[in-house]
C-alpha cells in the first residue's frame, strides 16, 4: 500500500491549462449538446434550434479563440498540443469553413434522412479534431487528432443516404483515407523507433545532435509520414481519391472539405517541418520540390477536360495544394508566411463556387457546365461573385489570390527555388483555361435557344430559375460577402498578411 | 498623401458605377459624359507639369511591407503625354460605343472603365511589381470585352478569338510577374539592399550582368507580343478582326502603347547591360516589323487590318528609336507613339464610319464613298496624311528623331528602316483611294445613295482626333520639351550605368 502511495506521488498529473483549453472544450461540449437538441422533435427544432446551437458552439468557439491571438505562454497538457497563433488562425479558419458549410446545408433537403443532429454535430467534432491537429507537438496527438477529424468525415461525404454517389465518396474516402491512416501511423512508429522520442522538440533534438541524418528506419519513417500526409492534402500521386469523392459528397461537406481538410492537413506539415524534422531539410526538400511540382501539373491537366464543376473543383484543389507546398518546400519564415497567407485567402475564394453549385443543384440545373449557362442574366449576384472566384483562383490581379501567388514566388525566389516559382506561373496560366471556361459558361456562348432549353428543362425539374437568388438568399449572401472578401484582400492585404506573420513566427520562434 | 493621380486613376470606375445605376438606354450617354470629368482631373495635371525629370504627383506608401511592394504612382515626361493619350482614347471610345446598343450594357461600359483604370495604373506605375499588377489586370477587361461583344469572322468566333489574345498575353504576362520578382529579390540579395521594387531604388542597386540577360528575355517576351512584334503577332488578326471598335480603339491605341513604354520605363533603366548585348536581336526584329507590317498592310483587303499591320510598322519605328540607344531616338520613339496613339483613334472612327455606309469593312465593297462627303473626305484625308508622316505633322518630326537617332548610332538600319516611310505613303494612300475614291462596287446607283455625310453626331466623334492631329502639327514643341529630359536621361542609363554591377550570384547559388 505505502509503495503505492509512493509510485502515485512519483508520477505527477499533467496540469491542465483551463483557460487556454476553453475554445476546445467548447467545441467538444456543443458537439454533444448539438446531438441531444436534435432529439427534440418539431420543424423549429430541427431547422431553428440545432443550426443554431451548432453555429453558436462555433462562434463561440472562435471568439475564445480569437480572444487568445497573441498569447505567448502556448504550451499546454506538457507539451502534447501548443496553443500558439499557428493553430488559433488555423482553427479560425476551420470555424469560419464549418461555418460556410452549415448556411450551404441550412436549407438543404438532403440531410433530412440523414439526421440534422448528427450532422451539425459530426461537423463540429472534425473542427475539433482539426483544432487539435494544428496545435499537435507530439506524434501521438498528431496521430488522435488526425482520427479524430478523419473518422466523422467519412460518415459525412455518405450523409446523402439516398444518393448512390454520396454512398460510394464516403466507402472510397474511407478505404483511401484508411490507407493514408496506415501509412501515416507506420512512418510516425519508424520515427519514433529511430529518435526514441515522439515529441516534435525531441525529435529535432535527436536529430540534430546524433549522426542519424541518413538512418534508412528514419528515412523511411519520414517518407512515410510525408505519404499519409499527401493522401490527406491530395498532393499527386496521391490524389486519385480527391475529384470521386468531391463529386459525390454533398457539396455542403465538399465544401468543408476542399478548405479545411487541406487547411489542417498543411497546418501540420508546417510544423512538422518547421519544427520536427527541420535538422534534415537538405533530405525532404529536393522530393517535396519534386512532388509540387507533378502537383501542380496533374491538377491543372486533370482540371481540363472536367463536365462536372465539382470534379473540376477538385482537380483545382489538387493544383492549389502544389502551389501551397511551394511555401513548405523553400522551409524559410517567408515561406511559412507564404503558405499560411494564401491558406487564408483559399477560404475566401472557394465559397462562392459551392455556393453556386448548391443553388444549381437546388434549382434542378445539376452541377455540370450546362447548370452555368446563362447564369449571368439570371442570377448576376451569383454569376458575379463565382466570376472574381475564378479570376482569384487564376490569381489575376486586384484580387487576393495574386497577392498570395506573389507571396508565394517571392517566398519560391527568395528561398533559391525560381524555377518553383516559374512552376507556379505555368500551372497558374493552364488553371486559366478551365477557370475562363467556367466563367464563359456562365456569360458567353449563352444565346437564346440554348438559355432557353437550359431553363426549360429546370421548369421541368420543378424550378424556376428566374426566381434563384430570391429562393437562396443566404446563399447570395455569402457568396458575394466571400467574392468582396477576396477583391477587398486582394486592395488591402494588411490584416491577413499580419495574421499570417503572427502565425509563422509563433511557431519559427521554436526552431530559430 | 498626394491623391491627384489615384483619383484620377479611380475616376472611370465611379464613373462606370454611377452608369450603371441608370436604366438601361442612357448607361452609353452617362457613362461618356463620365469621361469629360476625368479631363477635368487630367488638365490641371497637365498644366502643373514642370519641364524637367522629377515626378509630378508623385505618390510613394508602402503597401505590402512584407513584399517590399509600394503604391507608387508618378508623371514624368515618358508617362505625361501617354496619359493624355489614355483619357482621350477612352473618352472617344465611350462616345462612340454610346451611339450602339450593346448587350448588357452595365457590364460592358463597367469592364471598359476596367481596361481604363489597369491602362492609366500601369503608365503611371512606379513600382515594378503594381506595374505588372496593372498590366495583368488588363486580362480580365479585355477577356470579357472580347469574349461577349466580340462578332464571329471567318478567322473563328469571338470566343475563338478571346482565347487566342488570352494565351498570347497571358504567357507574356505571368513570365513578367516571376521576372519582375526575381528582380526586386536578386536585386535585394546581390547589393545587400532591403526587399523593395521602386523603380528608382532597383535602377540604384541593380543586379548582375548575367541575371540581366534571362530576366531581359522575359520582359522581353511580355512586350514584345503586348506591341505586338512579328512573329509575336498571331494574337493581332484574329483579335482585331473580332472586337467591338470602339474597344479596338482602346486596345491598338493605347493598351499595345504598353509594350513600348515598358522597355523604357522598366528594361533600360533597370537592366541596362542586357539592353546592349540585346539591341542587335531587337534591331533586327525592329526593322523585320517595319518591312513586314508595311507590306502586309498594303495587301489587305479588311481596313481593321490594313491598320492593324500598319500599326505593327509603326510600333516597329518606336522599337527602332529605343533601341537605336540614342537620345534623339528615344525622343523620336515617345513622340510617334503618341502620334500613332492618335492617329490610330481617328483611323478606327473612319473605319466604322466607312462600315456603316458601306455595309462591309471590306475594301474591295467600299468606293466612291468620297463623292457626296467632302468633309469627311477631307478629315480622313488629314489622318491619312498624319499616318504616312507628311513634312509638317508630328509624326513627320518623330520617325525623323528615330531615323536621326538611327543615321547616327547604327546607320546601316537606318537606311533599311526608311524603307518603311515610303511604304506607309504607299499604303494609306491606297487604302484612302480605294475607299473613298473608286468606282464602288456596286454601281453608281448604289455608290451615290451610300456615300453620306458624317452627321453631327460623327463629326462629334471625328473632329476632337483630328484637331488634336493638327494641334500637334503646329506646336510639337510643346511635347517635345517636355519629353526630352527623360527621354536622355533614359538613354543615359543604359550608354552610362550609374553603379558599378553587383556580383553575380545567380539565383541558384546562395542567399
Amino acid at each position: 500500500m505505502n509503495t503505492l502511495i509512493a509510485v502515485a506521488s512519483t508520477v505527477k498529473a499533467p496540469s491542465v491549462e483551463w483557460n487556454t483549453l476553453i475554445p476546445y472544450f467548447v467545441l467538444a461540449g456543443g458537439a454533444i449538446v448539438t446531438l441531444f437538441a436534435s432529439l427534440i422533435a418539431g420543424r423549429t427544432a430541427q431547422r431553428g434550434l440545432v443550426p443554431l446551437l451548432a453555429v453558436a458552439t462555433l462562434i463561440a468557439s472562435g471568439v475564445f479563440f480569437a480572444i487568445g491571438l497573441h498569447d505567448l505562454d502556448a504550451n499546454v497538457l506538457s507539451g502534447a498540443l501548443r496553443v500558439d497563433d499557428l493553430a488559433r488562425v488555423f482553427s479560425l479558419l476551420f470555424i469560419a469553413s464549418a461555418l460556410v458549410s452549415i448556411v450551404l446545408a441550412w436549407r438543404s433537403p438532403t440531410l433530412q434522412d440523414f439526421g440534422r443532429g448528427e450532422f451539425y454535430s459530426l461537423l463540429i467534432t472534425v473542427v475539433l479534431g482539426m483544432a487539435l491537429l494544428a496545435s499537435a507537438q507530439n506524434l501521438v496527438t498528431v496521430f488522435l487528432a488526425l482520427e479524430l477529424f478523419s473518422i466523422p468525415l467519412y460518415v459525412l461525404c455518405a450523409a446523402d443516404l439516398r444518393r448512390e454517389g454520396s454512398l460510394e465518396s464516403g466507402i472510397k474516402y474511407l478505404i483511401i483515407g484508411s490507407l493514408g491512416s496506415a501509412t501515416l501511423l507506420y512512418g510516425l512508429a519508424l520515427t519514433y523507433g529511430a529518435t526514441g522520442s515522439t515529441d516534435f522538440a525531441a525529435i529535432n533534438v535527436a536529430l540534430s545532435s546524433a549522426k542519424i541524418g541518413d538512418d534508412a528506419l528514419l528515412l523511411v519513417g519520414v517518407a512515410l509520414t510525408f505519404v499519409g500526409l499527401a493522401f490527406k492534402a491530395s498532393i499527386a500521386p496521391f490524389h486519385q481519391w480527391t475529384p470521386d469523392v468531391y463529386e459525390g459528397a454533398p457539396t455542403p461537406v465538399t465544401a468543408f472539405m476542399a478548405v479545411a481538410t487541406k487547411a489542417a492537413t498543411f497546418a501540420l506539415i508546417l510544423r512538422y517541418t518547421g519544427q520536427a524534422i527541420l535538422p534534415i531539410v537538405d533530405h525532404w526538400q529536393p522530393v517535396l520540390a519534386a512532388l509540387a511540382v507533378v502537383t501542380i501539373v496533374v491538377g491543372n491537366l486533370g482540371a481540363m477536360g472536367q463536365k462536372s464543376l465539382k470534379r473540376l473543383l477538385g482537380y483545382s484543389g489538387v493544383a492549389q495544394a502544389g502551389y501551397l507546398l511551394v511555401g513548405v518546400v523553400v522551409s524559410s519564415a517567408l515561406g511559412a508566411r507564404a503558405t499560411v497567407f494564401y491558406m487564408l485567402v483559399y477560404l475566401f475564394m472557394n465559397v462562392a463556387p459551392f455556393a453556386v453549385i448548391t443553388a444549381r443543384e437546388r434549382a434542378g440545373a445539376g452541377e455540370g457546365f450546362d447548370g452555368l449557362r446563362g447564369l449571368g442574366r439570371e442570377a448576376p449576384a451569383l454569376a458575379w461573385s463565382m466570376t472574381i472566384s475564378m479570376i482569384a483562383l487564376s490569381g489575376l490581379p486586384i484580387t487576393a489570390g495574386f497577392i498570395g501567388k506573389l507571396f508565394l514566388i517571392e517566398a519560391a525566389v527568395d528561398g533559391d527555388y525560381a524555377w518553383l516559382a516559374v512552376v507556379i506561373v505555368l500551372g497558374s496560366a493552364m488553371s486559366l483555361v478551365y477557370y475562363l471556361r467556367v466563367v464563359a459558361a456562365m456569360w458567353m456562348g449563352a444565346d437564346a435557344t440554348a438559355s432557353s432549353v437550359a431553363s426549360g428543362d429546370a421548369v421541368l425539374a420543378g424550378a424556376s430559375p428566374e426566381a434563384d437568388s430570391s429562393k437562396h438568399p443566404e446563399l447570395v449572401a455569402i457568396a458575394v460577402l466571400a467574392a468582396a472578401g477576396s477583391v477587398v484582400f486582394g486592395v488591402w492585404p494588411g490584416p491577413l498578411l499580419d495574421l499570417a506573420r503572427d502565425a509563422a513566427i509563433s511557431f519559427l520562434q521554436l526552431v530559430a | 498623401m498626394n491623391w491627384g493621380l489615384t483619383i484620377l486613376l479611380l475616376v472611370p470606375i465611379v464613373g462606370a458605377l454611377i452608369a450603371a445605376l441608370m436604366p438601361l438606354r442612357q448607361i452609353g450617354g452617362v457613362a461618356a459624359i463620365m469621361t469629360l470629368i476625368q479631363v477635368g482631373f487630367l488638365i490641371p495635371i497637365v498644366l502643373d507639369f514642370k519641364i524637367g525629370t522629377e515626378l509630378t504627383g508623385f505618390v510613394d506608401e508602402l503597401w505590402l511591407p512584407e513584399l517590399g511592394v509600394h503604391y507608387s504612382l508618378g508623371i514624368d515626361g515618358l508617362n505625361l503625354f501617354m496619359i493624355c493619350l489614355v483619357v482621350l482614347a477612352w473618352s472617344i471610345a465611350t462616345f462612340a460605343a454610346s451611339r450602339h446598343e450593346f448587350a448588357q450594357p452595365r457590364m460592358f461600359y463597367a469592364m471598359l472603365a476596367l481596361a481604363e483604370v489597369g491602362t492609366l495604373g500601369a503608365f503611371m506605375a512606379q513600382d515594378l511589381i503594381l506595374f505588372v499588377l496593372f498590366f495583368d489586370l488588363l486580362l480580365v477587361p479585355f477577356y470579357f470585352l472580347i469574349g461577349m461583344w466580340g462578332k464571329d469572322t471567318e478567322l473563328g468566333n469571338s470566343r475563338r478569338a478571346t482565347a487566342t489574345f488570352m494565351i498570347y498575353t497571358l504567357v507574356g504576362s505571368l513570365l513578367m510577374l516571376v521576372c519582375a520578382v526575381a528582380l526586386g529579390v536578386l536585386s535585394s540579395t546581390q547589393n545587400g539592399t532591403p526587399l523593395t521594387f521602386e523603380f528608382a531604388d532597383l535602377a540604384a542597386n541593380q543586379v548582375g550582368n548575367s541575371t540581366q540577360n534571362w530576366l531581359f528575355v522575359g520582359f522581353m517576351l511580355a512586350l514584345l507580343i503586348k506591341m505586338p512584334i512579328p512573329p509575336l503577332h498571331g494574337w493581332m488578326p484574329i483579335t482585331y478582326k473580332a472586337t467591338p471598335l470602339p474597344v479596338l480603339i482602346v486596345l491598338s491605341a493605347v493598351v499595345a502603347k504598353l509594350g513600348a513604354f515598358g522597355f523604357l520605363r522598366i528594361v533600360m533603366p533597370l537592366m541596362p547591360h542586357a539592353v546592349d548585348s540585346f539591341q542587335p536581336l531587337l534591331l533586327l526584329l525592329a526593322v523585320i516589323a517595319i518591312i513586314y507590317g508595311s507590306v502586309m498592310a498594303f495587301s489587305q483587303d479588311d481596313t481593321r487590318l490594313v491598320v492593324g499591320y500598319s500599326s505593327i510598322a509603326q510600333i516597329g519605328f518606336v522599337l527602332l528609336g529605343i533601341f537605336v540607344i540614342d537620345a534623339k531616338g528615344a525622343e523620336g520613339a515617345i513622340l510617334q507613339m503618341i502620334n500613332h496613339g492618335i492617329v490610330v483613334i481617328a483611323l478606327f472612327l473612319i473605319i466604322a464610319f466607312l462600315g456603316e455606309r458601306a455595309g462591309s469593312e471590306k475594301l474591295s465593297e467600299m468606293g466612291g464613298l468620297a463623292k457626296n462627303a467632302p468633309i469627311f473626305a477631307t478629315l480622313f484625308l488629314i489622318v491619312a496624311l498624319a499616318t504616312l508622316a507628311m513634312p509638317g505633322s508630328m509624326n513627320f518630326v518623330g520617325e525623323t528623331y528615330i531615323l536621326f537617332g538611327a543615321f547616327q548610332t547604327k546607320f546601316v538600319w537606318g537606311v533599311v528602316a526608311s524603307i518603311g516611310v515610303v511604304l506607309a505613303a504607299v499604303y494609306m494612300l491606297r487604302m484612302f483611294q480605294r475607299s473613298m475614291h473608286n468606282r464602288g462596287s456596286a454601281g453608281d446607283e448604289a455608290t451615290n445613295s451610300r456615300s453620306r455625310e458624317l452627321d453631327s453626331g460623327e463629326l462629334g466623334l471625328l473632329v476632337p482626333a483630328v484637331l488634336v492631329i493638327l494641334a500637334l502639327a503646329i506646336y510639337p514643341q510643346y511635347v517635345v520639351e517636355r519629353v526630352e529630359p527623360n527621354a536622355a536621361q533614359t538613354v543615359k542609363s543604359v550608354t552610362q550605368p550609374a553603379q558599378p554591377v553587383a556580383l553575380d550570384t545567380d539565383g541558384g547559388v546562395e542567399r
